[in-house]
């Protein structure tokens, strides 16, 4: 079977192509959530998202208009809870992100008609993916790249050192809200494509692996969207062709290429720095 | 390079360090640095800082002892303007302190409270530090490539720039930190605890760079726990638990009186060829 055969599909180019978007804006913006021990608010934002995505095909919305909404106020909601000294990030991800999702379920419950579309929802569709949705999550995606880029510099120093960050100026609650509110956009825009249950895959094995490979942060910030972009690329090919669930392959290829880099490194006797030590 | 241990005590050029101070702040009618005016902080109802008074004056080298959590880390972020102040008034050059307005004040934090694992070099630290003054948005260029190479030059770190942080000696690491302060242009520089969790030929390294800074006009505030350390390096002391307790010259405050006051325990204090030890007094054996 030839390997160009997929692409003769405008359904396959279609998610080929918002695949190795997405993959390349998880990477990304995945670097910060990685090194700012946010991985859980990732997927929590996409299980979220997952109430705002039912209720907009309730209302006939949008799904990126309603579930991006959606999105945004849980961010706000999980930063707002999380800063109140007295309850931890964890919790506050866990009391919005449960009860957004148990929202979605409530309402499907009530509505057994839309079985299919909250199976896309979950576990991603590509054969639902318009070339008006791949126009969407390329807009979303640079108007993200762009703001990542211009508070890149505040955003490295809160990240690497919030206390002095904040000593030399930098507003960290406001910067730690705007990074929220990126996150969340960035989770609806591959929510299409990866489903909310494994979105936030895409957005910690790249990091990792290009953790493994670099020391330097710039240089992980350009290794980590590539390794996502050709884990999406090479996801979507391998779904086609062995007939599986684009999202799964998406990310077992990313997994694939975790164990790939982490037995070499081994075999070569390196040890690999770990991101953080407990 | 200037080296601060080559000091001649008694000529006029000597680069001694109390010789410096004098030249430098002592007697001097300019105005502070920095004027802490009875200050009072809590977190709660736990109180962190009471009626603290304090100048800082430009060119000063200073330390700060006290024991744990006798408020000296709370004294630096209090200038630094990340404590909000419940009385008294904290003044910069004679004005309001105002958050995020400290331009010509440098921090290093304790090295303790760094991820060493974070992915970055030893150039992007240093050059986190023309981030300071809000200058987010400006280009490093090769006039600011330049200064950042002669900071390095100057901590000798030349050569380490594309070495991860944590591959570095703990002096080559505070060296670092201090780069990255420099890097700003400060008047001030305060460091919590730069020797803390050193060797002894790091803390040599660390306190090298910190008088080598300090002869070229910044003024230096750091906390430590060593005594001796202070007594053998630092111009002036201040010793506090939560309250100012004694200020001066380590040979003068580094009594019996005032350690007991500041630490609740006696201490043996030895003067010998000019230098201060300070000693633990063994306890006596239960009969």
């Amino acid at each position: 079977m030839s390997l160009l055969l997929p692409f003769e599909y405008e359904f396959f180019r279609n998610g080929f192509i918002t695949a190795i978007i997405v993959g390349a804006l998880c990477g990304f913006i995945g670097v910060y959530v990685v090194l700012r021990r946010m991985s859980y608010i990732g997927h929590g934002l996409s299980h979220a998202i997952f109430g705002g995505a039912v209720l907009s095909y309730v209302l006939n919305i949008n799904f990126f208009v309603g579930g991006g909404l959606w999105a945004l106020l849980a961010g706000l909601l999980i930063h707002g809870i999380s800063h109140r000294r007295w309850v931890g990030a964890d919790a506050a991800i866990g009391v919005v992100t449960t009860s957004s999702f148990a929202l979605g379920v409530a309402i499907i419950s009530t509505h057994r008609s839309f079985t299919r579309n909250i199976e896309a929802a979950l576990f991603g569709n590509i054969l639902g993916i318009t070339q008006t949705d791949v126009g969407i999550v390329i807009f979303i995606s640079i108007v993200v790249s762009c703001a990542l880029f211009v508070i890149r510099r505040p955003l490295l120093f809160s990240t690497f050192d919030p206390e002095v960050a904040s000593a030399y100026g930098v507003s960290t609650g406001k910067i730690d809200l705007l990074f929220v509110m990126l996150l969340a956009v960035t989770v609806l825009a591959s929510t299409q494509i990866l489903g909310v249950t494994l979105v936030a895959a895409a957005m910690v094995i790249p990091p990792v692996i290009a953790r493994y490979l670099t020391q330097r942060f710039q240089t992980l910030l350009i290794v980590s969207p590539l390794i996502g972009a050709f884990c999406g690329a090479a996801g979507m090919v391998l779904s086609f062709h062995f007939d599986i669930s684009s999202a799964a392959t998406v990310v077992l290829t990313s997994a694939a290429c975790f164990l790939v880099v982490d037995l070499a490194l081994l075999a070569r006797g390196k040890k690999a720095a770990p991101i953080h030590d407990h | 390079m200037i080296n601060p241990h080559d000091h001649r005590p008694g000529d006029p050029h000597s680069l001694h360090p109390s010789s410096v101070e004098e030249r430098l702040w002592h007697g001097s009618s300019a105005v502070p640095l920095v004027e802490l005016s009875e200050v009072s902080s809590s977190y709660g109802n736990t109180v962190a800082l009471e009626n603290v008074s304090l100048k800082i004056h430009p060119g000063q080298f200073m330390a700060i002892v006290g024991p744990n959590g006798g408020g000296k880390t709370t004294l630096l972020r209090t200038i630094l303007g990340m404590v909000p102040v419940s009385s008294g008034k904290v003044l910069l050059r004679g004005q309001h302190l105002a958050r995020g307005s400290l331009e010509h004040i440098g921090y290093v934090p304790q090295l303790e409270a760094i991820d060493w694992n974070f992915p970055i070099t030893v150039e992007e630290v240093i050059a986190m530090g023309f981030f300071v003054k809000n200058r987010w948005f400006c280009a490093i260029g090769e006039k600011e490539k330049k200064k950042l190479h002669n900071i390095m030059e100057r901590l000798n770190l030349t050569g380490l720039g594309n070495r991860h942080i944590r591959e570095l000696s703990g002096g080559q690491q505070q060296a670092v930190f201090i780069g990255r302060a420099l890097l700003g242009d400060p008047e001030l520089i305060l460091l919590d605890e730069p020797a803390s969790g050193l060797d002894i030929r790091s803390r040599d390294d660390v306190i090298h760079f910190l008088h080598e800074i300090n002869h070229q006009g910044v003024a230096i505030v750091l906390t430590a726990h060593d005594l001796n350390w202070v007594a053998a390096h630092l111009p002036w002391a201040v010793c506090l638990n939560h309250r100012l307790i004694a200020e001066g010259r380590p040979e003068e405050i580094f009594n019996p009186e005032v350690l007991k006051e500041a630490y609740s325990g006696e201490l043996v204090v030895i003067h010998q060829d000019g230098m201060v030890m300070i000693g633990e007094r063994p306890h006596a054996p239960h009969t």
